[in-house]
């Protein structure tokens, strides 16, 4: 069959939403939570209109709905839910096990602020406070990607038996509609076939336990074969992204995107909804003569090391967007960055912005004003401050 | 395996273990024995989901499991939530689930994870009206944490963190009265079971699994270790926890009550023959067990009425 994409206008909510129903998802348990409700309101409305067979599970709260997911998945179903921020926060303890139980659930998440004070705005503080439970991590950057992110999440988590988590911004995805190619269901069912579980609780032939207690002699391997398997999952990542691209035209096999790299004096990075503002900006900026780039994190777990040295190896510095904030050190991003590069040859200048923590906008012109910044500080050679504020009212 | 004509005669119960020996429980475990008995009335196609608590050791360490049948062991909070899972996956995926031939999902949790931690979960499965069996077995303390008080932990009981002093300091508060809250939801079915009456227990677990909907069963299993009572004699202390009405054994089927043990008509035997051989309640005062006699004795007539009336 020819690919022929169907254009739909969809918010980012409905781009997931609808991956979800392409994927065949059929099991999901959920809770609303805002920004995230109208994303199991729409698949909701999928199932009364009979257009899926999925088991839905209302349930009375985030810690259940992932619990619910991990015995869905368990059991050998494949297994959507979507939440965000403060249900996000809630969940992580059994996100924790899922990941120990290797079941290949995928989320989404909207990115949204913590509270409190309250705040219902874009923030990545909560699914990067989530970085060490074991799930991968993908930041979309608009619909279409949430959409691909979401198909692309089950093919590699089935694969490495780990789950993922599909990142967007709240409402700056989340609600808002934008044209997303989506593909149609047959050519979806021969990029993802049905899900071959690990193990399933419904097999009955070998009775068997899972998540019983593991003395030390043997709990140190259970950890040790998870971290294989985040490493084998970068090989996986690449392939499914790569296979992804030959089929639909939209190729994901970098971890990292990344433009105007070879001949740039330094590059933003950062991960999500504003690097779509950087790529404008940094259009902009090079048809006035600076000579920057991006590289845009796709894949926040596994951390893509490796494509990041060979980024440092070409720029004299790094411009670290971090939308996020780890208290009593820096931006999440910057950190891992910086940590991923100290054993290496390469020492770009590397500067952290902190930017739009809660929603706070940020724009061409931001963009425009930290090149500014990072243009002084690679002429000079000097950094004159390791974390800057940027939005900061002083 | 085939039951010789002699023995078949005189069986009760399911002949058939499904509950190896072997496992980790301590002498005279309640507990245990109840898991053996949910076994037997289930058999090998049962799907058990536990959470942190005694049976999660007495199932046995990565690679043993003690039960011949699917296990998975979940957070303390999750029981209700992850057969709700298991069950909707189930059926997803096109498996006849409870009835006498369908896959049996049993969640297995003790006071601790059902009357505390694991009561919201618990809501939430009852309300959603998933097809599986929660088995709340209460041995009234957390007794795996090293016998701390939860609320299901009666009046006077000793626990390490309400222990008897000088200053003579008890639990204060009576035992919560899960199954009332179980009720609320209007399930089609939720009984209390005790391990001194395996009979009972088992022709519920039966009842349970024909039922459609959710089931809830609290079954009374005495801790001889949390009990500081003798390793032989919990049969008979679980014997007179119903003959004392302490824990009157009844069935509420579609809004109705029906009391099976003690006899309604008779005098239940006082609570201090309860009492007495169990270590956890040396600290009482005469006074102390007035005041938990009078609540029995409250609860018992209480029951009695609600049998009278929706019997």
């Amino acid at each position: 069959m020819e690919y022929k994409p169907i254009r739909k206008v969809v918010s980012g909510n409905y781009a997931a939403a609808y991956a979800a129903l392409h994927a065949r998802v059929q099991v999901v348990a959920a809770y609303p939570i805002t920004p995230q409700t109208s994303i199991i309101e729409k698949i909701a409305e999928f199932i009364a209109n009979g257009l899926a067979d999925i088991q839905y599970i209302p349930v009375e709260s985030e810690h259940s709905a992932m619990a619910a997911c991990i015995g869905a998945s368990a059991t050998g179903a494949r297994v959507f839910t979507a939440t965000s921020a403060q249900g996000l926060a809630l969940m992580h303890e059994m996100l924790h096990w899922a990941s120990g139980a290797r079941l290949p659930i995928v989320m989404v998440n909207v990115n949204r602020a913590m509270a409190p004070p309250w705040s219902v705005w874009d923030d990545q503080t909560d699914s990067l406070a989530q970085r060490d439970t074991g799930w991968m991590q993908f930041y979309a950057e608009n619909n279409q990607e949430v959409y691909d992110g979401v198909l692309m999440a089950y093919k590699i988590a089935e694969n490495v038996n780990l789950p993922a988590m599909i990142i967007e911004s709240a409402f700056i995805l989340s609600h808002t509609y934008d044209v997303v190619e989506m593909i149609p269901q047959e050519l979806v069912d021969e990029f993802l076939p049905p899900r071959k579980p690990l193990y399933s609780l419904a097999n009955f032939d070998e009775p068997f336990a899972v998540g019983g207690l593991a003395t030390p002699n043997d709990y140190y391997e259970f950890r040790y074969k998870i971290a294989k398997a985040m490493e084998e999952a970068k090989k996986v990542i690449k392939e499914v992204g790569k296979e992804f691209g030959e089929r639909f035209g939209r190729d994901y096999s970098e971890m990292i995107e990344k433009a105007y790299i070879d001949d740039a004096d330094f590059v933003f990075m950062g991960m999500g909804s504003l690097m779509g503002t950087v790529k404008e900006a940094v259009d902009l900026l090079r048809k006035e003569g600076y000579k920057v780039g991006y590289a845009k994190v796709r894949w926040f777990r596994p951390f893509p090391k490796e494509e990041l040295m060979e980024i440092a190896e070409s720029v004299k510095g790094i411009a670290v967007l971090d939308r996020n904030f780890s208290f009593g050190q820096e931006g999440i991003l910057f950190n891992e960055a910086k940590g991923s590069l100290y054993n290496t040859s390469a020492r770009p200048i590397m500067k952290d912005y902190i930017v739009g923590l809660g929603g706070r906008d940020f724009t061409v012109k931001d963009v425009k004003a930290i090149a500014e910044d990072m243009k002084k500080i690679i002429e000079s050679g000097k950094l004159d401050r390791e974390i800057e504020w940027y939005h900061l009212k002083r | 395996m085939e039951v010789p004509e002699n023995i078949k005669k005189r069986l009760t119960l399911p002949f058939d273990e499904h509950f190896y020996a072997g496992h980790t429980a301590c002498q005279g475990c309640g507990a245990s024995l109840g898991l053996r008995y949910v076994l037997k009335a289930y058999g090998k196609k049962t799907i058990v989901a536990i959470p942190a608590c005694c049976s999660t050791i007495i199932a046995g360490p990565w690679p043993y499991s003690a039960l011949d049948a699917n296990l998975f062991h979940t957070a303390f909070e999750t029981t209700g939530a992850v057969i709700s899972g298991i069950e909707a996956a189930l059926k997803a995926l096109g498996y006849k689930v409870k009835g006498e031939d369908g896959i049996m999902v049993v969640g297995w949790a003790g006071d601790g994870g059902t009357a505390d931690i694991g009561l919201q979960a618990l809501s939430g499965f009852l309300e959603r009206g998933h097809d599986a069996v929660y088995i709340m077995y209460d041995n009234e303390a957390y007794m795996n944490t090293g016998i701390q008080r939860s609320s299901s932990t009666p009046y006077g009981a000793w626990t390490t963190n309400t222990p008897g002093g000088k200053k003579h300091f008890l639990e204060k508060r009576h035992k919560k009265k899960v199954i009332d809250i179980v009720i609320a939801h209007r399930i089609p079915y939720a009984a209390t079971a005790s391990v001194a009456y395996p009979e009972d227990f088992i022709r519920k677990l039966k009842k349970a699994q024909k039922i459609p909907g959710p089931s809830f069963i609290q079954l009374f299993a005495p801790c001889p270790t949390g009990w500081r009572s003798p390793t032989d004699k919990t049969i008979e202390i679980a014997r007179l926890a119903v003959q004392t009405a302490y824990f009157p054994l009844f069935e509420y089927e579609n809004g109705k009550y029906k009391i099976n043990m003690p006899n309604p008509k008779k005098e239940p035997k006082p609570i201090e023959e309860f009492l007495k051989l169990q270590g956890r309640f040396k600290y009482m005062t005469k006074e102390d067990i007035e005041i938990l006699q009078k609540w029995v004795l409250e609860e018992w007539e209480r029951l009695k009425k609600l049998a009278e009336v929706f019997g």
